[in-house]
């Protein structure tokens, strides 16, 4: 059984994740956000219960929908804005938008947009760890179209061989951009590939937030132990369109059903009913708790709105390092 | 100083980084076995261990990723592919990642990476094991990559890269290998972005890099024996490029020839024609000229190699054009020419037998 501080963290990570997101969608309209938008909604479970296992040195990559990931992992929230909204101010002080965050501090080591493209640096971070002897881990956040990349199978290879302290994360949300995985893949188990380069994987329900912090738990400890590499498939399902702050469902490649289904087993819902059953907080402190989030989100959107844009000499700064 | 050759001069320069600075290391397909990269890593795993001094899986991308990963956690990785066409299957990682990696973050992270490649030519290495791709890679902002051709700038030039806090494209020419030259024992520099006189000359500049260099400095000695003297410019550093040392030659000899063995369109050559006709304080008397690979895929057969890769006969025929000089005479001592052997221009040396 959790104890009630890391239900209440896991809640308070998921919620902000939410909260975060819909704010964005909510303001998308205004165009001052001007780059794609990845929104992470639904997919919370995932980012909040595989980051509240860890350190701020162990250090996390991700994918174009990084938001959930960054602010689980701590990333600073008005840095973010302010990367939306390509302000001087912001994460990669607007050279990257919404599909490139990153926060050294918090250990969030950067998303990139190209499928797989991360995974490599990922795994070549940790593989520096282990070199250093440094007990500590990295994650890389992938999706189910990454399996389909060759460079998913030259990670998953070149990790296990060298047995690299680094945990997989497979976001199984069933669908890259508008096509299924049944138009992409066979119908196999996708961990089952990693399993069959030699490492230790295992299939669990993202929704469930508790599962997956509790798997992923079990996996540090395996990684940490020196046992290799991890790979977890978490099935989980992304509410809105691919890119962009609307819903989708009208355009036919997936069902209204589904979708609610999914939506009906919403994971921050579950997880607030799981707290408020066994008494363990009151009605008034999740209220209060939104209060507190939203005054943070809103100082957020304040700091990026009044953030200057980068100057012109900025564009020729920084090609290349000192 | 000692002689030493092309593959030695880089060896030492691997070496005596690895021994000063212990985050370097080098890894590639090849790299500790038999081989030993045409003997660029010899005698490395045995001094440096099996941790610094790697072999590889078949992975060129994400081997690659994973040493810009290794040098964002503080590490110096070398990578090597044994030719520059292997290369290709890593272009995600060097161009998507490496290249940018510093800028599109805000400046916060830098990569110091030297990927080592060698670029085949001859014994029917034929399509995919002799491509020029300098260009190519000199195209991406972010990336440096450079050619040196002599054993002294191989050397001093690695050192450079290896120091280096970005991502530096190193191409060898597997004819100059074996080539030997003038080497000291330690560490010195050769700086990036800095090019070289190869020779000095009053009536035309020929610029040029990494092997087509040799064939340069051939065909000025025929263009001496009409009374022509061409100054050779290496680039050694294709980007940055430093123009300062093509424009202050161009100011004097207002006639440019441009020899690479890349292709024509879109290629180094025209990179430089471009700069030189670009630049009005120059005057050039004559339209700049060209010599490169056809825009066609290498052949395998030397039957076909013999037209397909230009020599330094080519070289002296257009400077004498371009410089309005005895063109009669240079094509009286081209026929007199020992080298014109028809086979000879399908190996880097009369006593080479294969298979490399």
């Amino acid at each position: 059984m959790l104890s009630k501080k890391t239900l209440l963290s896991l809640y308070e990570k998921m919620l902000l994740i939410r909260l975060v997101e819909e704010r964005i969608a909510d303001k998308y309209a205004e165009k001052k956000m001007r780059c794609p938008i990845h929104l992470s909604i639904g997919q919370e479970a995932v980012a909040a219960g595989v980051c509240e296992n860890l350190i701020k040195a162990d250090i996390v990559y991700s994918n174009h929908r990084c938001h959930a990931h960054y602010l689980a992992k701590g990333g600073d929230l008005n840095r973010m804005i302010a990367e939306l909204y390509g302000k001087k101010t912001g994460c990669c002080q607007g050279r990257g938008g919404s599909m490139h965050l990153i926060d050294l501090k918090a250990g969030f080591g950067g998303a990139t947009p190209i499928v797989g493209n991360s995974v490599p640096i990922a795994v070549g971070v940790a593989f520096a760890n282990k070199m250093k002897k440094h007990n500590r881990i990295a994650v890389a956040f992938l999706g189910d179209g990454t399996m389909e990349e060759g460079v998913m199978h030259e990670c998953l290879n070149f990790a296990s061989l060298k047995k690299i302290p680094i945990l997989f994360i497979c976001e199984n949300n069933f669908y890259s951009v508008y096509t299924s995985l049944k138009e992409r893949q066979p119908n196999r188990p996708i961990y089952k590939l990693a399993a069959a380069h030699g490492i230790y994987a295992k299939k669990a329900d993202g929704y469930d937030v508790i599962k997956v912090f509790e798997e992923t738990g079990n996996a540090i400890k395996r990684i940490k132990i020196g046992k290799g590499p991890v790979f977890l498939e978490l099935t989980t399902y992304r509410w809105r369109e691919h890119c962009g702050p609307s819903f989708d469902n009208h355009l036919g490649y997936r069902s209204k059903e589904e979708c609610h289904q999914w939506q009906n087993r919403d994971s921050i819902l579950t997880l607030k009913q799981f707290i408020l059953n066994r008494n363990l907080t009151k009605v008034a402190d999740l209220e209060k708790m939104t209060k507190c989030l939203n005054r943070r989100i809103n100082t957020a959107f304040r700091f990026a709105e009044k953030s200057p844009f980068p100057d012109k000499r900025f564009l020729y700064e920084g090609v290349y390092g000192e | 100083m000692a002689n030493k050759t092309y593959i030695k001069a880089i060896n030492e320069a691997i070496d005596l980084c690895m021994k000063k600075n212990r985050s370097v290391f080098i890894i590639g397909e090849g790299v500790p076995d038999p081989k030993r990269i045409f003997g660029t890593t010899a005698g490395l795993i045995e001094k440096y261990g099996p941790k610094r001094v790697m072999d590889m899986p078949l992975s060129e991308n994400g081997l690659t990723g994973v040493c810009v990963g290794a040098a964002l956690n503080g590490l110096r990785p070398i990578l090597t592919h044994q030719r520059m066409d292997f290369s290709l299957l890593a272009l995600d990682q060097v161009i998507n990642s490496a290249a940018k990696w510093h800028y599109m973050f805000g400046n916060q992270q830098s990569i110091p990476l030297v990927i080592k490649m060698i670029i085949g030519m001859g014994w029917g290495q034929g399509p995919q094991h002799s491509q020029n791709f300098q260009t190519l890679y000199a195209h991406i902002p972010g990336l440096k990559v450079v050619m040196p051709v002599t054993p002294y700038d191989a050397k001093g030039l690695m050192i450079s890269s290896i120091e280096d806090n970005n991502p530096v494209i190193f191409i060898e020419h597997r004819w100059l290998h074996n080539v030997f030259g003038p080497v000291p024992d330690g560490i010195y520099r050769v700086p990036i972005g800095k090019a070289r006189i190869a020779k000095k000359g009053q009536d035309i500049t020929i610029v040029s890099v990494s092997y087509m260099i040799v064939e340069a400095l051939k065909a000025a000695d025929l263009l001496e024996k009409i009374g022509l003297t061409a100054e050779i410019i290496d680039v050694r550093t294709v980007k940055p490029l430093d123009e300062k040392t093509i424009f202050s030659s161009l100011k004097k000899t207002q006639r440019l020839l441009v020899a690479d063995l890349d292709h024509k369109d879109y290629g180094f050559a025209a990179e430089i024609i471009a700069r030189a006709t670009e630049n009005k304080s120059l005057n050039l008397l004559t339209a700049p000229c060209r010599i490169t690979l056809p825009d066609i895929p290498t052949p395998t057969t030397p039957a076909l190699t013999e037209y397909y890769y230009p020599r330094y006969t080519d070289i002296a025929r257009k400077a004498t054009e371009l410089a309005g000089g005895n063109i009669k005479l240079l094509n009286k001592l081209i026929k007199k020419e020992q080298n014109l052997n028809k086979w000879l221009h399908d190996v880097p040396d009369e006593n080479f037998t294969g298979p490399f």
